[in-house]
Protein backbone atom coordinates (compact mmCIF):
# COMPACT_ATOMS: atom_id res chain seq x y z
CA UNK A 1 0.00 0.00 0.00
CA UNK A 2 2.31 2.68 0.98
CA UNK A 3 4.63 1.65 -2.44
CA UNK A 4 1.34 2.04 -4.08
CA UNK A 5 0.68 5.50 -2.43
CA UNK A 6 4.49 6.31 -3.65
CA UNK A 7 3.95 6.15 -7.12
CA UNK A 8 0.70 7.68 -7.16
CA UNK A 9 2.80 10.49 -5.81
CA UNK A 10 5.34 10.05 -7.91
CA UNK A 11 2.81 10.74 -10.88
CA UNK A 12 1.83 13.58 -9.36
CA UNK A 13 5.05 15.15 -9.60
CA UNK A 14 5.77 13.98 -12.92
CA UNK A 15 2.34 15.67 -13.69
CA UNK A 16 3.66 19.17 -11.59
CA UNK A 17 7.16 19.27 -13.44
CA UNK A 18 7.13 18.25 -17.15
CA UNK A 19 5.70 21.22 -19.04
CA UNK A 20 8.15 23.46 -16.76
CA UNK A 21 12.10 23.91 -17.74
CA UNK A 22 14.93 22.84 -18.52
CA UNK A 23 12.77 20.91 -21.28
CA UNK A 24 15.44 18.43 -21.82
CA UNK A 25 14.68 18.54 -25.95
CA UNK A 26 18.47 17.06 -26.67
CA UNK A 27 17.67 14.14 -24.55
CA UNK A 28 14.45 13.73 -25.22
CA UNK A 29 15.46 12.56 -28.97
CA UNK A 30 17.64 10.51 -27.75
CA UNK A 31 15.23 8.46 -25.95
CA UNK A 32 12.63 8.81 -28.36
CA UNK A 33 15.96 6.97 -30.40
CA UNK A 34 16.53 4.39 -27.68
CA UNK A 35 12.75 3.54 -27.29
CA UNK A 36 11.53 3.52 -31.12
CA UNK A 37 14.29 3.08 -33.71
CA UNK A 38 15.78 0.22 -31.44
CA UNK A 39 12.68 -1.36 -30.93
CA UNK A 40 12.02 -1.55 -34.58
CA UNK A 41 13.38 -5.21 -35.25
CA UNK A 42 11.49 -7.04 -32.06
CA UNK A 43 8.21 -5.24 -32.87
CA UNK A 44 8.70 -6.22 -36.59
CA UNK A 45 9.09 -9.84 -35.67
CA UNK A 46 6.37 -10.31 -32.99
CA UNK A 47 3.98 -8.65 -35.53
CA UNK A 48 5.07 -10.36 -38.00
CA UNK A 49 5.01 -13.87 -36.54
CA UNK A 50 1.81 -12.76 -34.21
CA UNK A 51 -0.65 -12.40 -37.94
CA UNK A 52 0.84 -15.65 -39.42
CA UNK A 53 -0.12 -17.17 -36.27
CA UNK A 54 -3.87 -15.26 -36.23
CA UNK A 55 -4.17 -16.17 -39.74
CA UNK A 56 -3.62 -19.64 -39.69
CA UNK A 57 -5.76 -20.07 -36.12
CA UNK A 58 -8.79 -18.04 -37.48
CA UNK A 59 -8.65 -19.71 -40.97
CA UNK A 60 -9.34 -23.13 -39.18
CA UNK A 61 -12.56 -21.75 -37.63
CA UNK A 62 -13.57 -19.58 -40.22
CA UNK A 63 -13.20 -22.43 -42.62
CA UNK A 64 -16.06 -24.92 -40.46
CA UNK A 65 -18.42 -21.96 -41.13
CA UNK A 66 -17.74 -21.31 -44.28
CA UNK A 67 -16.61 -17.66 -43.92
CA UNK A 68 -13.16 -17.96 -45.13
CA UNK A 69 -13.56 -14.78 -47.21
CA UNK A 70 -13.71 -12.36 -44.16
CA UNK A 71 -10.76 -13.79 -42.92
CA UNK A 72 -8.40 -10.48 -44.12
CA UNK A 73 -11.39 -8.58 -41.73
CA UNK A 74 -11.33 -10.75 -38.75
CA UNK A 75 -7.88 -10.31 -38.80
CA UNK A 76 -7.78 -6.38 -39.27
CA UNK A 77 -9.98 -5.87 -36.63
CA UNK A 78 -8.58 -8.21 -33.78
CA UNK A 79 -4.84 -7.04 -34.94
CA UNK A 80 -5.42 -3.11 -34.01
CA UNK A 81 -8.02 -2.75 -32.28
CA UNK A 82 -6.62 -5.38 -29.56
CA UNK A 83 -3.51 -8.02 -30.49
CA UNK A 84 -1.72 -5.11 -32.07
CA UNK A 85 -1.92 -2.62 -28.98
CA UNK A 86 -1.44 -5.03 -26.07
CA UNK A 87 1.05 -7.31 -27.52
CA UNK A 88 3.03 -4.32 -28.78
CA UNK A 89 2.86 -2.71 -25.20
CA UNK A 90 3.69 -5.89 -23.16
CA UNK A 91 6.82 -6.48 -25.54
CA UNK A 92 8.01 -3.14 -25.05
CA UNK A 93 7.54 -3.09 -21.24
CA UNK A 94 9.76 -5.81 -21.15
CA UNK A 95 12.51 -4.44 -23.11
CA UNK A 96 12.00 -0.63 -22.01
CA UNK A 97 11.13 -2.02 -18.49
CA UNK A 98 13.99 -3.84 -17.58
CA UNK A 99 16.27 -1.20 -19.48
CA UNK A 100 14.98 1.72 -17.80
CA UNK A 101 14.36 0.02 -14.32
CA UNK A 102 17.81 -1.47 -13.99
CA UNK A 103 19.70 1.63 -15.66
CA UNK A 104 17.99 3.74 -13.41
CA UNK A 105 18.57 2.08 -10.90
CA UNK A 106 22.08 1.33 -11.20
CA UNK A 107 22.61 4.96 -11.27
CA UNK A 108 20.78 5.43 -8.31
CA UNK A 109 23.34 2.75 -5.77
CA UNK A 110 26.21 4.03 -7.70
CA UNK A 111 24.95 7.78 -6.14
CA UNK A 112 25.08 9.58 -9.94
CA UNK A 113 21.14 10.79 -9.27
CA UNK A 114 23.06 12.88 -6.26
CA UNK A 115 25.50 13.72 -8.26
CA UNK A 116 22.56 15.18 -10.49
CA UNK A 117 21.06 16.78 -7.51
CA UNK A 118 24.24 18.37 -6.30
CA UNK A 119 25.06 19.76 -9.82
CA UNK A 120 21.82 21.28 -9.87
CA UNK A 121 21.35 19.27 -13.09
CA UNK A 122 17.35 18.16 -12.10
CA UNK A 123 17.34 14.00 -12.16
CA UNK A 124 13.57 14.09 -12.11
CA UNK A 125 13.67 15.98 -15.59
CA UNK A 126 16.48 14.51 -17.32
CA UNK A 127 16.07 11.43 -16.22
CA UNK A 128 11.92 10.39 -15.93
CA UNK A 129 10.33 12.80 -17.84
CA UNK A 130 12.49 12.46 -21.35
CA UNK A 131 11.59 8.48 -20.94
CA UNK A 132 7.59 9.35 -19.81
CA UNK A 133 7.60 11.79 -23.24
CA UNK A 134 9.15 9.21 -25.06
CA UNK A 135 7.14 6.12 -24.60
CA UNK A 136 4.13 8.20 -24.96
CA UNK A 137 5.04 9.47 -28.01
CA UNK A 138 6.43 6.61 -29.53
CA UNK A 139 4.27 3.35 -28.54
CA UNK A 140 1.41 4.58 -31.12
CA UNK A 141 4.02 4.85 -33.24
CA UNK A 142 5.12 1.53 -33.27
CA UNK A 143 2.32 0.06 -32.41
CA UNK A 144 1.08 0.69 -36.47
CA UNK A 145 4.71 -0.63 -37.28
CA UNK A 146 3.60 -3.73 -35.05
CA UNK A 147 -0.09 -4.01 -36.80
CA UNK A 148 1.16 -3.85 -40.43
CA UNK A 149 3.49 -6.35 -40.41
CA UNK A 150 1.13 -8.55 -38.83
CA UNK A 151 -0.92 -8.13 -41.84
CA UNK A 152 2.03 -8.59 -43.82
CA UNK A 153 2.35 -12.05 -41.86
CA UNK A 154 -1.74 -12.83 -42.21
CA UNK A 155 -1.18 -11.86 -45.69
CA UNK A 156 1.54 -14.37 -46.53
CA UNK A 157 -0.44 -16.59 -44.50
CA UNK A 158 -3.04 -16.20 -47.28
CA UNK A 159 -1.30 -16.42 -50.10
CA UNK A 160 0.40 -19.75 -49.17
CA UNK A 161 -2.96 -21.63 -47.44
CA UNK A 162 -5.07 -19.98 -50.48
CA UNK A 163 -3.34 -17.93 -52.93
CA UNK A 164 -5.47 -14.86 -51.90
CA UNK A 165 -4.96 -11.87 -54.24
CA UNK A 166 -3.39 -8.77 -52.22
CA UNK A 167 -5.75 -6.49 -53.35
CA UNK A 168 -8.79 -8.44 -52.39
CA UNK A 169 -6.65 -9.27 -48.77
CA UNK A 170 -5.46 -6.09 -48.20
CA UNK A 171 -9.07 -4.50 -49.67
CA UNK A 172 -11.25 -6.57 -47.54
CA UNK A 173 -9.03 -5.45 -44.61
CA UNK A 174 -9.27 -1.90 -44.68
CA UNK A 175 -12.78 -2.17 -45.24
CA UNK A 176 -13.71 -3.70 -42.01
CA UNK A 177 -12.14 -1.32 -40.28
CA UNK A 178 -13.81 2.68 -38.95
CA UNK A 179 -11.52 5.55 -38.18
CA UNK A 180 -11.98 5.27 -34.75
CA UNK A 181 -10.44 1.87 -34.62
CA UNK A 182 -7.25 2.47 -35.46
CA UNK A 183 -7.33 6.37 -33.70
CA UNK A 184 -8.82 5.66 -30.58
CA UNK A 185 -6.84 1.99 -30.21
CA UNK A 186 -4.05 3.26 -31.08
CA UNK A 187 -3.75 5.73 -29.54
CA UNK A 188 -4.21 4.00 -25.88
CA UNK A 189 -1.06 3.10 -26.60
CA UNK A 190 0.20 5.97 -25.01
CA UNK A 191 -1.38 5.36 -21.76
CA UNK A 192 0.16 1.76 -21.66
CA UNK A 193 3.81 3.91 -22.83
CA UNK A 194 2.70 6.28 -20.25
CA UNK A 195 2.37 3.23 -17.45
CA UNK A 196 5.64 1.43 -18.81
CA UNK A 197 7.91 4.47 -18.10
CA UNK A 198 6.20 5.63 -14.90
CA UNK A 199 6.37 2.37 -12.78
CA UNK A 200 9.85 1.65 -14.30
CA UNK A 201 11.26 4.92 -13.40
CA UNK A 202 9.52 5.00 -9.74
CA UNK A 203 11.24 1.58 -9.26
CA UNK A 204 14.48 2.68 -10.55
CA UNK A 205 14.62 6.05 -8.72
CA UNK A 206 13.85 4.60 -5.41
CA UNK A 207 15.71 1.75 -5.61
CA UNK A 208 17.72 1.30 -2.19
CA UNK A 209 20.70 -1.01 -1.62
CA UNK A 210 22.62 -2.45 -4.19
CA UNK A 211 22.67 -4.99 -7.13
CA UNK A 212 20.21 -7.12 -5.44
CA UNK A 213 17.76 -4.84 -5.11
CA UNK A 214 18.29 -3.47 -8.61
CA UNK A 215 17.43 -6.45 -10.15
CA UNK A 216 14.61 -6.88 -7.63
CA UNK A 217 13.03 -3.29 -9.21
CA UNK A 218 14.34 -4.37 -12.58
CA UNK A 219 11.64 -7.73 -12.46
CA UNK A 220 9.32 -5.63 -10.72
CA UNK A 221 9.07 -2.96 -13.34
CA UNK A 222 8.57 -5.52 -16.05
CA UNK A 223 5.70 -7.69 -14.16
CA UNK A 224 3.67 -4.57 -12.35
CA UNK A 225 3.71 -2.67 -15.54
CA UNK A 226 2.88 -5.83 -17.42
CA UNK A 227 -0.38 -6.04 -15.17
CA UNK A 228 -1.14 -2.54 -15.54
CA UNK A 229 -1.22 -2.60 -18.88
CA UNK A 230 -3.75 -5.31 -19.10
CA UNK A 231 -5.89 -3.71 -16.38
CA UNK A 232 -5.77 -0.59 -18.21
CA UNK A 233 -6.55 -2.13 -21.16
CA UNK A 234 -10.14 -3.49 -19.55
CA UNK A 235 -10.95 0.01 -18.56
CA UNK A 236 -10.23 1.67 -21.49
CA UNK A 237 -11.85 -1.04 -24.22
CA UNK A 238 -15.37 -0.33 -21.73
CA UNK A 239 -14.91 3.39 -22.17
CA UNK A 240 -14.11 3.03 -25.67
CA UNK A 241 -17.31 0.96 -26.28
CA UNK A 242 -19.22 3.09 -23.91
CA UNK A 243 -18.07 6.84 -25.56
CA UNK A 244 -18.02 5.29 -29.37
CA UNK B 1 33.03 12.62 29.42
CA UNK B 2 31.35 15.92 28.95
CA UNK B 3 30.34 16.53 25.32
CA UNK B 4 32.81 19.44 23.76
CA UNK B 5 31.91 22.89 23.58
CA UNK B 6 29.59 24.47 20.78
CA UNK B 7 30.04 27.84 21.83
CA UNK B 8 31.90 28.93 18.81
CA UNK B 9 27.98 27.79 16.96
CA UNK B 10 26.08 31.05 16.76
CA UNK B 11 22.85 31.47 18.73
CA UNK B 12 20.05 29.59 17.32
CA UNK B 13 18.18 32.08 14.00
CA UNK B 14 20.82 34.83 13.65
CA UNK B 15 23.39 33.99 10.45
CA UNK B 16 26.89 33.07 11.75
CA UNK B 17 29.26 35.59 11.67
CA UNK B 18 30.74 36.20 8.08
CA UNK B 19 34.10 34.35 8.65
CA UNK B 20 32.34 31.51 9.01
CA UNK B 21 31.26 29.30 6.05
CA UNK B 22 29.07 26.69 7.32
CA UNK B 23 27.57 26.10 10.62
CA UNK B 24 25.12 22.87 11.62
CA UNK B 25 23.42 24.21 15.39
CA UNK B 26 21.91 21.15 16.77
CA UNK B 27 20.78 18.87 13.98
CA UNK B 28 18.46 15.73 14.47
CA UNK B 29 18.08 13.00 11.96
CA UNK B 30 16.18 9.47 12.23
CA UNK B 31 15.45 7.07 9.46
CA UNK B 32 12.42 5.13 10.92
CA UNK B 33 12.94 4.65 14.56
CA UNK B 34 16.66 4.67 13.81
CA UNK B 35 17.88 8.22 15.47
CA UNK B 36 21.11 8.99 13.58
CA UNK B 37 22.22 12.21 14.07
CA UNK B 38 21.04 13.41 17.67
CA UNK B 39 21.83 17.47 18.44
CA UNK B 40 25.26 17.65 16.25
CA UNK B 41 26.66 21.17 15.76
CA UNK B 42 29.62 22.51 14.16
CA UNK B 43 31.42 25.66 12.93
CA UNK B 44 34.17 25.49 10.30
CA UNK B 45 35.81 28.64 9.01
CA UNK B 46 36.02 29.74 5.43
CA UNK B 47 39.51 28.89 3.98
CA UNK B 48 39.64 25.47 6.32
CA UNK B 49 39.75 21.81 6.58
CA UNK B 50 37.46 20.18 8.54
CA UNK B 51 37.53 16.82 8.82
CA UNK B 52 34.47 14.50 10.25
CA UNK B 53 36.18 11.81 11.76
CA UNK B 54 34.45 8.45 13.30
CA UNK B 55 33.41 4.42 13.10
CA UNK B 56 31.27 2.97 10.13
CA UNK B 57 27.45 3.55 11.28
CA UNK B 58 28.29 6.81 12.95
CA UNK B 59 26.28 8.91 10.69
CA UNK B 60 29.00 11.10 8.81
CA UNK B 61 27.96 10.65 5.27
CA UNK B 62 24.09 11.54 6.82
CA UNK B 63 25.52 14.94 8.36
CA UNK B 64 27.99 15.28 5.33
CA UNK B 65 24.90 15.00 2.90
CA UNK B 66 22.75 17.71 5.04
CA UNK B 67 25.16 20.48 4.35
CA UNK B 68 23.98 20.56 0.04
CA UNK B 69 20.48 19.69 1.05
CA UNK B 70 20.38 16.16 -0.49
CA UNK B 71 18.96 15.23 3.31
CA UNK B 72 17.01 17.86 5.46
CA UNK B 73 17.29 17.87 9.32
CA UNK B 74 14.44 17.03 11.35
CA UNK B 75 15.16 19.34 13.92
CA UNK B 76 18.11 21.73 13.77
CA UNK B 77 19.61 24.44 11.44
CA UNK B 78 22.05 24.09 8.22
CA UNK B 79 23.91 27.70 7.44
CA UNK B 80 25.97 27.61 4.60
CA UNK B 81 27.31 31.17 3.37
CA UNK B 82 25.20 32.64 5.24
CA UNK B 83 21.62 31.32 4.51
CA UNK B 84 19.42 28.66 5.50
CA UNK B 85 20.37 26.05 3.42
CA UNK B 86 17.79 23.25 4.97
CA UNK B 87 15.23 25.94 4.01
CA UNK B 88 15.78 26.92 -0.02
CA UNK B 89 14.32 26.08 -2.71
CA UNK B 90 14.06 26.27 -6.88
CA UNK B 91 16.42 28.71 -8.27
CA UNK B 92 18.03 29.86 -4.45
CA UNK B 93 18.68 26.03 -3.79
CA UNK B 94 20.25 25.12 -6.99
CA UNK B 95 22.48 28.70 -7.22
CA UNK B 96 23.90 27.66 -3.87
CA UNK B 97 24.42 24.23 -5.03
CA UNK B 98 26.37 25.46 -7.69
CA UNK B 99 28.67 26.91 -5.12
CA UNK B 100 29.44 23.55 -3.38
CA UNK B 101 31.33 20.58 -4.77
CA UNK B 102 30.28 16.96 -4.00
CA UNK B 103 33.03 14.23 -4.21
CA UNK B 104 31.18 11.05 -3.64
CA UNK B 105 32.64 8.24 -2.20
CA UNK B 106 32.84 6.02 -5.53
CA UNK B 107 33.56 8.78 -7.81
CA UNK B 108 29.54 8.46 -8.80
CA UNK B 109 30.48 9.78 -12.59
CA UNK B 110 27.73 9.41 -15.34
CA UNK B 111 29.20 6.04 -16.74
CA UNK B 112 27.38 7.04 -20.06
CA UNK B 113 29.87 9.43 -20.81
CA UNK B 114 33.25 9.97 -21.27
CA UNK B 115 35.27 11.78 -19.03
CA UNK B 116 35.18 15.11 -21.43
CA UNK B 117 31.58 14.74 -21.41
CA UNK B 118 30.95 14.40 -17.92
CA UNK B 119 32.60 17.69 -17.52
CA UNK B 120 31.01 19.01 -20.41
CA UNK B 121 27.50 18.31 -19.52
CA UNK B 122 28.07 20.62 -16.28
CA UNK B 123 29.28 23.26 -18.12
CA UNK B 124 27.00 23.05 -21.04
CA UNK B 125 24.65 23.66 -18.64
CA UNK B 126 25.68 26.46 -16.30
CA UNK B 127 28.00 28.19 -18.32
CA UNK B 128 27.64 30.26 -21.37
CA UNK B 129 31.02 29.21 -22.11
CA UNK B 130 31.45 28.64 -26.17
CA UNK B 131 32.33 24.92 -27.10
CA UNK B 132 36.29 26.25 -27.43
CA UNK B 133 36.43 28.18 -23.96
CA UNK B 134 35.17 24.83 -22.21
CA UNK B 135 37.72 22.40 -24.03
CA UNK B 136 40.24 25.27 -22.70
CA UNK B 137 38.19 24.86 -18.73
CA UNK B 138 38.03 21.08 -19.45
CA UNK B 139 41.73 20.41 -19.95
CA UNK B 140 42.90 22.60 -17.70
CA UNK B 141 40.90 20.77 -14.59
CA UNK B 142 41.94 17.72 -15.74
CA UNK B 143 45.84 18.95 -16.16
CA UNK B 144 45.08 20.26 -12.21
CA UNK B 145 44.32 16.11 -11.46
CA UNK B 146 46.90 15.14 -14.21
CA UNK B 147 44.71 12.74 -16.40
CA UNK B 148 44.39 15.05 -19.27
CA UNK B 149 44.81 11.85 -21.78
CA UNK B 150 42.00 10.33 -19.82
CA UNK B 151 39.66 12.32 -21.35
CA UNK B 152 38.17 10.24 -24.06
CA UNK B 153 38.22 7.50 -21.90
CA UNK B 154 35.06 5.80 -20.49
CA UNK B 155 34.32 5.54 -16.22
CA UNK B 156 34.56 1.67 -16.43
CA UNK B 157 38.12 1.98 -17.93
CA UNK B 158 39.27 4.06 -15.27
CA UNK B 159 41.12 2.92 -11.84
CA UNK B 160 39.73 3.46 -8.76
CA UNK B 161 42.32 6.25 -8.22
CA UNK B 162 41.42 7.52 -11.62
CA UNK B 163 37.84 7.59 -10.82
CA UNK B 164 38.18 9.61 -7.85
CA UNK B 165 40.40 11.95 -9.65
CA UNK B 166 38.16 12.86 -12.39
CA UNK B 167 34.96 12.75 -9.81
CA UNK B 168 37.30 15.94 -8.04
CA UNK B 169 38.08 17.33 -11.67
CA UNK B 170 34.45 17.52 -12.28
CA UNK B 171 33.33 18.75 -8.20
CA UNK B 172 35.57 22.01 -9.22
CA UNK B 173 34.96 22.35 -13.07
CA UNK B 174 32.42 25.22 -11.87
CA UNK B 175 35.07 26.32 -9.37
CA UNK B 176 32.81 26.32 -6.27
CA UNK B 177 33.89 27.40 -3.19
CA UNK B 178 32.85 24.14 -0.44
CA UNK B 179 33.75 21.11 -1.36
CA UNK B 180 32.71 17.91 -0.23
CA UNK B 181 34.42 14.68 0.25
CA UNK B 182 32.83 11.72 1.58
CA UNK B 183 35.46 9.08 1.49
CA UNK B 184 38.16 11.13 -0.59
CA UNK B 185 41.06 7.81 -0.35
CA UNK B 186 38.99 5.16 0.51
CA UNK B 187 39.94 2.07 -1.05
CA UNK B 188 43.03 3.45 -2.88
CA UNK B 189 47.02 2.83 -2.43
CA UNK B 190 48.92 4.75 0.00
CA UNK B 191 50.39 6.56 -2.96
CA UNK B 192 46.98 7.16 -4.32
CA UNK B 193 45.89 8.24 -0.96
CA UNK B 194 48.76 10.91 -0.82
CA UNK B 195 48.02 12.19 -4.50
CA UNK B 196 44.36 13.09 -3.63
CA UNK B 197 45.09 14.21 -0.21
CA UNK B 198 47.81 16.86 -1.56
CA UNK B 199 45.08 17.98 -3.95
CA UNK B 200 42.81 18.73 -1.45
CA UNK B 201 45.09 20.78 0.76
CA UNK B 202 46.21 22.30 -2.80
CA UNK B 203 42.68 23.34 -3.42
CA UNK B 204 42.45 25.08 -0.26
CA UNK B 205 45.83 26.78 -0.70
CA UNK B 206 45.79 27.20 -4.11
CA UNK B 207 41.92 28.36 -4.84
CA UNK B 208 40.91 29.11 -1.03
CA UNK B 209 38.41 26.26 -1.25
CA UNK B 210 36.81 25.14 2.29
CA UNK B 211 36.75 21.65 2.32
CA UNK B 212 34.88 19.12 4.32
CA UNK B 213 35.79 15.41 4.58
CA UNK B 214 34.93 12.42 6.37
CA UNK B 215 37.19 10.08 6.39
CA UNK B 216 38.46 6.95 8.77
CA UNK B 217 42.29 7.22 6.75
CA UNK B 218 44.42 8.44 9.40
CA UNK B 219 46.99 9.17 6.49
CA UNK B 220 44.66 11.55 4.43
CA UNK B 221 43.13 12.99 7.61
CA UNK B 222 47.25 14.08 9.09
CA UNK B 223 47.88 15.53 5.46
CA UNK B 224 44.77 17.73 4.89
CA UNK B 225 43.17 18.38 8.56
CA UNK B 226 43.01 22.12 10.23
CA UNK B 227 40.29 20.69 12.03
CA UNK B 228 38.76 17.52 13.27
CA UNK B 229 35.48 16.62 14.82
CA UNK B 230 34.65 12.73 15.66
CA UNK B 231 31.43 11.89 15.48
CA UNK B 232 30.22 8.95 18.09
CA UNK B 233 26.42 7.40 17.99
CA UNK B 234 25.17 10.43 16.62
CA UNK B 235 27.28 13.06 18.48
CA UNK B 236 30.13 14.97 18.50
CA UNK B 237 32.16 13.49 21.66
CA UNK B 238 35.69 15.77 20.75
CA UNK B 239 37.04 18.12 18.33
CA UNK B 240 40.13 20.08 17.91
CA UNK B 241 43.34 19.64 15.66
CA UNK B 242 43.83 15.98 14.92
CA UNK B 243 46.55 15.90 17.97
CA UNK B 244 43.85 16.76 20.19
CA UNK B 245 41.76 14.01 19.32
CA UNK B 246 44.85 11.63 18.86
CA UNK B 247 45.48 12.44 22.54
CA UNK B 248 42.18 12.73 23.69
CA UNK B 249 41.09 10.51 26.80
CA UNK B 250 37.95 9.40 25.52
CA UNK B 251 37.91 5.57 25.65
CA UNK B 252 36.67 5.53 21.79
CA UNK B 253 39.12 7.75 20.23
CA UNK B 254 41.81 5.91 22.02
CA UNK B 255 40.55 2.37 20.75
CA UNK B 256 39.68 4.37 17.24
CA UNK B 257 43.56 5.81 17.31
CA UNK B 258 45.31 2.91 19.18
CA UNK B 259 45.70 2.23 22.65
CA UNK B 260 49.21 4.29 22.89
CA UNK B 261 49.56 7.93 21.41
CA UNK B 262 52.72 7.83 19.39
CA UNK B 263 52.12 9.31 16.05
CA UNK B 264 52.36 6.77 13.43
CA UNK B 265 55.44 6.90 11.44
CA UNK B 266 55.22 8.99 8.54
CA UNK B 267 54.10 7.36 5.66
CA UNK B 268 52.34 5.21 7.33
CA UNK B 269 48.55 4.00 6.85
CA UNK B 270 47.13 4.53 10.66
CA UNK B 271 44.83 2.05 12.09
CA UNK B 272 41.66 3.93 10.11
CA UNK B 273 38.64 1.88 11.43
Amino acid sequence: MERTGELALFTVTFFQRFWRPPYEGKELVNQMDEVGTKSFVLTAVTGFAIGIVLSMQTRGTLVRFGAEAILPSALALSVVKEIGPVLTSLVLAGRLGAGMGAEIGSMRVTEQIDALEVAALKPFHYLVITRVLACVLIFPVLTIWTDSLAMLGGYLESVLASGMDYRVFFNTAISALRFHDIIIDTMKTSIFGFIVAIVSCYLGYTVRGGTREVGQATMQAVVISSLLILLADVVLVRLSITFF
Amino acid sequence: MPEPSTSSVTAVGAPPPPDTIIELRDLHKSFGANEVLKGVSLSIKKGTNAVIMGGSGSGKSVLLKHIVQLLRPDRGEVWVRGERMDLLEGDALDEMRLSIGYLFQSGALFDSMTVYENMDFILGRHTRLTPEERRARIEETLDWVNLRAKAPNYPAELSGGQKKRIGLARAIILEPQILLYDEPTTGLDPISVRLVSDLIVRLRDERGITGVAITHDLLCAEIITDEAFFLYQGRFIDRGTLEDLRHSEHPVLREFFGEGTETPPAGGTGKGR
